[in-house]
């Protein structure tokens, strides 16, 4: 990507992120009291991982047959409570093995 | 001062371990997308973040406007807002506002989650140790996803493609399994990004907008139904 373009997105991108994280730690220092709010806030994360994971997760392997085997695999053992490490590296050897699947067969 | 700055590092191994292999296909995705290697790492080492830097990928690439690129980043970082706020209350008196200013750059999801388990305040050696790990992880990975990505076979690169997403559904399963509230927000957030992407004229929104649009929706559709349950992390 050209630098010219990529520059503005990069300073963008890192300033917008920084300034979220730099704010509340510094200059507003009060709690927030509405519970709407608050509970807004709390409820943003899964809401944006959720739709930035479906159905996007499908598309990540070229094939969505063994995306599905990777999906699989990923929200059985999630949903065990595996940590994020074993869940990612499981889900990419369910999708190397139904890769290997689907060349023999 | 050393024995702190010593155990925060420590703290922060399991952390740069992790990010290490997401960031390497972060990496891989970057280039792939056609960002050079310098470009990509250069994203890791200042945002420090993994949804907000896929996020931006396809809207670096699509061209999109930098009000896009700044809003769709508000969303999905909302949440350490939310988590500075949270561990402002845990710090020490060495933690001045230079200090907050350097430390708040890597308040990650995972940083945040082992400073605010420590027992009693923490300040600055034990906060700086805790960055370091993380940092050289995030950054290392994604020199090396983005270098040497190219040179894998087809099939490991096209395996390594859904290791961001296992992570996400790591994050995001366990508390939707314990909690109704979480699940309600997950489901309503998914059926409508679905709808995002299959529906005429639906599908001609753009990446960033699609994110906000589902994000804010579905936390506030969430925070209507269950207010009470605010500790959802």
């Amino acid at each position: 990507m050209k630098w010219n373009v990529f520059l503005p997105y990069l300073a963008v991108t890192a300033g917008v992120t920084y300034l979220i994280r730099m704010l509340p730690l510094t200059v507003f220092r009060r709690e927030i009291k509405n519970r709407y709010i608050r509970s807004f806030l709390a409820y943003i994360p899964y809401a944006v991982l959720g739709a930035m994971t479906f159905p996007d997760v499908f598309y990540a392997t070229g094939d969505i047959r063994t995306a599905a085997c990777g999906v699989a695999v990923a929200v059985l053992l999630s949903w065990r409570g595996r940590s994020l490490l074993t869940v990612a590296v499981a889900a990419c050897c369910a999708v190397a093995l139904a890769q290997g699947a689907l060349l023999l067969f | 001062m050393n024995k702190m700055l010593r155990r925060g590092f420590r703290h922060g191994i399991p952390i740069g371990l992790g990010y290490l292999s997401v960031s390497f296909a972060f990496g891989m995705k970057a280039v792939g997308d056609g960002l050079t290697v310098l470009q990509a790492v250069l994203i890791s080492m200042t945002n420090l973040t993994s949804a907000g830097q896929i996020a931006a990928l396809p809207l670096m690439t699509g061209g999109a406007g930098l009000a896009e690129m700044a809003l769709t980043q508000l969303t999905i970082n909302l949440r350490y807002a939310l988590m500075s706020l949270s561990l402002s209350r845990k710090l020490d008196g060495s933690m001045g506002t230079v200090q907050r200013m350097i430390f708040s750059f890597a308040n990650t999801d995972e940083i945040f989650a082992v400073a605010s388990s420590q027992p009693g305040k923490i300040g600055k050696y034990y906060l700086y140790g805790l960055m370091i790990a993380p940092w050289i992880g995030w950054s290392l990975g994604t020199l090396l996803g983005a270098a040497a990505g190219t040179l894998l076979p087809a099939f490991v690169r096209s395996a390594l493609g859904i290791a961001i997403y296992g992570m996400f559904l790591a994050i995001i399963l366990p508390p939707a399994r314990k909690k109704q509230s979480v699940r309600f927000v997950v489901s309503v957030a998914v059926a409508l990004s679905l709808c995002f992407h299959y529906i005429p004229g639906l599908n001609t929104v753009s990446s960033g907008f699609v994110i906000i649009i589902c994000g804010v929706l579905a936390a506030a559709l969430g925070a209507w139904r269950f207010p009470a349950e605010e500790e959802a992390a």
